[in-house]
């Protein structure tokens, strides 16, 4: 069959590009937890963490030493294994997402072209979607399972959350597609840095600054953030979601969450912002080795990453939290509109452009 | 055997098992989640056949939405077994009895059928990528799909009505 045509380089490589993903994303959601803190601690005029080593870099370690070490309860009237399945789902789903972004210009070893991508699918765009999709599971099987009316509740709230406003995520993206007519990753990424235009303004925020706008307000809501954290709104559900879990169980529901921010960025870096493509420059005139390439277009990606997750903490610690109507209003009566009136617009410039 | 043989009998097997758990789980959002492994191992054979649009869209669309809104109802009534209505020992044998007759038919009616003749394409079959599926849908199926996007629009018409009560 030819969907599997694999020889023993090509596991290789692709095994060490998970676990070279993965562990990326788990360093920089344990830093994310450290630049929360210190950007809180930054608009609120404090110091922050500054105890644990020099400016207190070793504090995310002995966060999650303490996690580690905590006693582990299962509430007795939880049923116990979807209780534990719960921050498992979680964690998979946000980790999920990375297989199919492109982190940078493909490498070249042993005069092999490598990918500096998982999975190159057809139809990358929609299994973010489909991923997006069940992460809904890791909050409602949690809550669920936790047996407390204060977490049901909480689930309940964070689901019909995420599943509204994925409507309007994927009919924003519905304009972007018109515009790359390909739904693979790295199409979608060549199409900006190979564009017609030059430069930055062939991203698509440039094309689609609205697209982008709905996309991000979207992308705060499945990432149960701050504006729109009403999941875990402390002072009318006590803590959420995950008020029963302690230990490591409680730091992956809080870690993953980390990571969906970080994935996230990601993602509209990818869509929106160009991916690894170097802004104002012409990479490829430079004549420079293909692999110092791939690391400065990943070095790229991820800086555009990290810009994203610091406005999600500078937005965090601005913005008060929206009321439960208000935020259905939002996601129904305005972002979907508009997204529909986006898209529509698209489509007749599409035509109008191609006639 | 080779890697594909494998795979289809673990998700045949994997269907087949969740599918069963579905029917015989006590608590209903067990059944629920059996629900969404099978539609996983559907997603999965699609994958075989090398239809990745539907294998995605069979993800999003059941295991994603409709389950959830499922999960949604079962959890919001809090479903136990002492407020569960005692079934009727009659009303199970005549579901079972309904349940063999339906078998029966489907047997029947694909017994002699043409697709028996036909096999899957799991080598060279690229109809199910998105855009020779797009090309067919929107060229020689193009009324049986708006007809049936006009039946989802006035259905979700007559739900906004029907939740909209006064």
């Amino acid at each position: 069959m030819h969907l599997l045509i694999i020889d023993s380089f090509y596991i290789w490589e692709k095994l060490i590009l998970v676990v070279f993903i993965v562990t990326l994303c788990m360093l920089v959601a344990m830093y994310a937890t450290y630049g929360e803190r210190k950007v809180a601690a930054f608009l609120q005029d404090r110091i922050g963490p500054n105890r644990a080593g020099p400016f207190g870099i070793f504090q995310p370690l002995a966060d999650g030493g303490k996690l580690f070490f905590k006693e582990e309860i299962i509430p007795l009237a939880s049923s116990r294994t979807l209780f534990v399945i719960g921050p498992m789902l979680a964690m998979t789903t946000a980790l999920l997402t990375s297989a199919v972004i492109p982190w940078g210009p493909a490498l070249h070893i042993k005069n092999r072209n490598v990918p500096f991508q998982i999975a190159d699918i057809n139809i990358g765009i929609l299994y973010i979607f489909g991923v997006v999709s069940l992460g809904v599971y890791g909050i409602m099987i949690g809550g669920w399972a936790s047996n407390n009316k204060f977490s049901l509740l909480a689930a309940i709230r964070g689901a019909s959350q995420m599943i509204s406003y994925e409507l309007a995520m994927g009919l924003a993206l519905i304009a972007l597609l018109m515009l790359t007519g390909s739904l693979q990753m790295s199409d979608i990424v060549d199409h900006q840095v190979h564009g017609r235009w030059g430069g930055f303004l062939s991203w698509h925020i440039v094309r689609q600054p609205l697209g982008f706008l709905i996309f991000f307000i979207c992308a705060l809501a499945e990432c149960n953030r701050t504006p729109f954290d009403l999941a875990e709104a402390e002072n009318e559900l006590n803590f959420g979601y995950h008020q029963e879990y302690s230990s490591m169980k409680l730091g992956f529901y809080l870690f993953a969450e980390y990571i969906n921010m970080f994935i996230s960025g990601v993602v509209m870096s990818t869509l929106f912002l160009g991916g690894y493509d170097i802004p104002f420059v012409n990479e490829a005139s430079w004549h420079i080795d293909p692999n110092w390439l791939a690391v400065i277009g990943f070095c790229v990606l991820l800086a555009k990453a990290f810009f994203f997750v610091f406005v999600f903490m500078w937005i965090r610690w601005t913005v008060p939290r929206f009321r439960y109507d208000q935020l259905m209003n939002l996601g129904w009566k305005k972002l979907i509109p508009l997204a529909l009136l986006n898209m529509i617009v698209t489509a007749v410039v599409v035509l109008w452009m191609r006639k | 055997m080779n890697v594909t043989q494998i795979l289809f009998w673990f998700l045949s097997v994997l269907a087949l098992f969740s599918a069963l758990m579905v029917v015989t789980s006590k608590n209903p959002v067990h059944s629920v989640l059996w629900l969404i492994v099978t539609f996983f191992a559907i997603s999965g054979h699609y994958i075989l056949l090398n239809a990745q649009f539907l294998a995605i869209v069979n993800v999003i669309v059941y295991a994603g939405a409709i389950m959830v809104l499922f999960l949604f109802v079962i959890m919001l009534m809090n479903l136990n077994k002492s407020t569960e209505p005692k079934k009727n020992k009659w009303l199970t044998l005549a579901g079972g009895v309904a349940g063999g007759c339906l078998l029966l038919v489907l047997v029947a009616a694909l017994k002699n059928s043409e697709i028996k003749q036909q096999v899957a394409q799991v080598k060279e079959g690229d109809i199910g990528l998105i855009k020779n599926l797009g090309n067919e849908l929107f060229s020689t199926y193009v009324v049986p799909f708006e007809i049936s996007s006009i039946l989802f629009l006035s259905a979700m018409v007559g739900a906004v009505v029907i939740g909209k009560k006064e």
